[in-house]
């Protein structure tokens, strides 16, 4: 009886969206705000990257939404996890192919991660996709050697401050320009690494934030405890 | 088979993601493979608001790969499924901290085992006697009896 | 490009089938990183490049080691490495000696 009640669910399901689909007109969108947007992106904001200027630029106010989702989560789990373990550093090693790759990912990961981050509003990247990466070049290595602790008081100083300094430019842009996270600073030439005002700025505070918090809800997880004690 | 268009095989896949995803929730009676479920479909979802915003013969919203007149596709769903992916994860972080809690408190994560505890914890909390029957209420009941209810004995088991 | 989407759309439609029908449960979490996976490449056919990195990064790669970790804290994936008894990672069928055994042994180390 529960499988009928599901089957016809599903079907139902997928007779509504392919309703929707077969509404919205594949290839030929009416892009009515998406069309002002890829016009005036270059001289609203200066960016190369349009998917970056609207997520920072037009959409502002929505990052700084996920950003205080993200906060909520990592904050949240880490009440519902309660405290660490005192016998992390005992977990079993990685192996030698973790040792050693995690020995030579850390450097690279982070370079890949801060390039992604800075060059966010020249291709592809930004803050989302650099802090993950950052946060996987920090993660990696606690996997591979459970001895070496995350600092937890310096990851949650890290980022409390980015987050902090992303509202800052916002207030900022509001006593100087009159528009809550307006991008500041002038235009610059497109597509030079030093352009778009202070969006890499705003980028950079993301990515630091990103990074750190999902460093440390990793870290967290992974010293929380598997029993009652 | 000739006649199939790109149109017909992302729609299809995205689709497809979405009653999957819904249907292992549905189905399923494990905690984890329920949340797994949730992933699957969450990208499902992502994948059919990106294809709304597909426009056939552009370049990606990328200024100074083509030339300055082409048309672009549209990079207002790209940039709301940026934030839906990132969200996304954070939700399955904090999905995985209760899951190791209620691992912890109950030493199972299977769905029938989990609701039989729990009835029992919150029928002991609660100071009633353990019902039996999925549609009566526990403990006295306040109205007067009903004659047709009297005559009959309650059964155990469930219906 | 029809033919790579026509493949990467059967890949990922199978490999969601797996995350509902496998036993093992860390092969349902790789399922998973596999959706992820293929619908990072068709991000890439719908030209949404920026997408397709976040999808990669984030579904194929955090969100496999936070449901890995949640399996292993959970003791429902155990490794060879793993010390039987007074480890914190396998559940103990309440023996009282073994968790203070534990919390000692990791004061000594610390």
């Amino acid at each position: 009886m529960r499988n009928l009640a599901s089957l016809l669910f599903s079907l139902g399901l997928a007779f509504l969206l392919l309703a929707i689909a077969a509404q919205l007109g594949f290839g030929h969108t009416p892009m009515v705000v998406g069309s002002r947007i890829l016009a005036d992106a270059q001289s609203d904001i200066g960016a190369a990257n349009i998917v970056t200027a609207v997520v920072f630029g037009y959409r502002g106010f929505d990052t700084l939404g996920e950003l205080s989702i993200l906060f909520a989560a990592a904050t949240a789990a880490g009440l519902v996890l309660g405290h660490r373990r005192a016998g992390a550093p005992d977990d079993p090693q990685g192996g030698l192919v973790l040792s050693a790759g995690a020995d030579l990912l850390f450097p690279l990961l982070l370079l890949v991660g801060i390039y992604i981050v800075i060059h966010g509003h020249l291709t592809p990247g930004g803050g989302f996709q650099g802090g993950v990466i950052l946060a996987a070049a920090f993660f990696v290595s606690v996997i591979a050697k459970p001895a070496l602790r995350l600092a937890h008081g310096a990851i949650s100083v890290i980022e409390g401050l980015a987050g902090a300094a992303f509202i800052l430019i916002g207030l900022w842009a509001l006593v100087g320009d009159g528009s809550f996270l307006k991008p500041l600073l002038g235009h610059g030439v497109l597509g030079q690494l030093v352009s778009a005002g202070t969006m890499p700025l705003l980028s950079s505070a993301v990515g630091l934030k990103v990074g750190s918090e999902l460093a440390g809800l990793l870290a967290h997880i992974s010293e929380s405890e598997a029993r009652e004690p | 088979m000739m006649s199939l268009s790109l149109e017909a095989i992302l729609y299809t896949g995205a689709i497809g993601l979405v009653v999957i995803g819904a249907l292992g929730l549905v189905l399923s009676h494990h905690l984890f493979r329920m949340l797994l479920s949730l992933a699957v479909a969450e990208a499902g979802g992502n994948l059919l608001v990106v294809l709304a915003g597909y426009r056939g013969g552009a370049i990606a919203p990328i200024l100074g790969y083509g030339a300055p007149g082409t048309p672009m596709v549209d990079p207002i769903p790209q940039a709301l499924v940026l934030t839906a992916i990132v969200i996304g994860v954070g939700v399955q972080a904090l999905a995985v901290a209760v899951l190791v809690r209620v691992y912890r408190a109950y030493g199972t994560l299977d769905l029938r085992d989990l609701v039989e505890h729990m009835q029992g914890d919150i029928a002991k909390a609660a100071g009633i006697p353990r019902s039996t029957s999925t549609h009566a209420p526990g403990g006295e009941r306040p109205l007067p009896p009903v004659p047709a209810l009297v005559r009959h004995q309650p059964r155990g088991g469930r219906s | 490009m029809t033919w790579i989407a026509l493949i990467v759309v059967v890949l990922v439609l199978a490999a969601a089938v797996a995350v509902l029908a496998l036993d093992n449960l860390i092969g349902a979490v790789v399922a998973s990183s596999v959706v992820s996976l293929g619908v990072s490449v068709l991000f890439v056919v719908l030209l949404a490049p920026d997408v397709a990195l976040t999808e990669a990064a984030v579904g194929a790669g955090l969100s496999g080691v936070v449901l890995a970790l949640g399996l292993r804290r959970t003791g429902l994936w155990r490794l060879e490495g793993d010390r039987g008894g007074a480890h914190p990672l396998v559940p103990t069928q309440g023996q009282i000696g073994s968790a203070s055994g534990a919390r000692q042994g990791g004061q000594a180390d610390a």
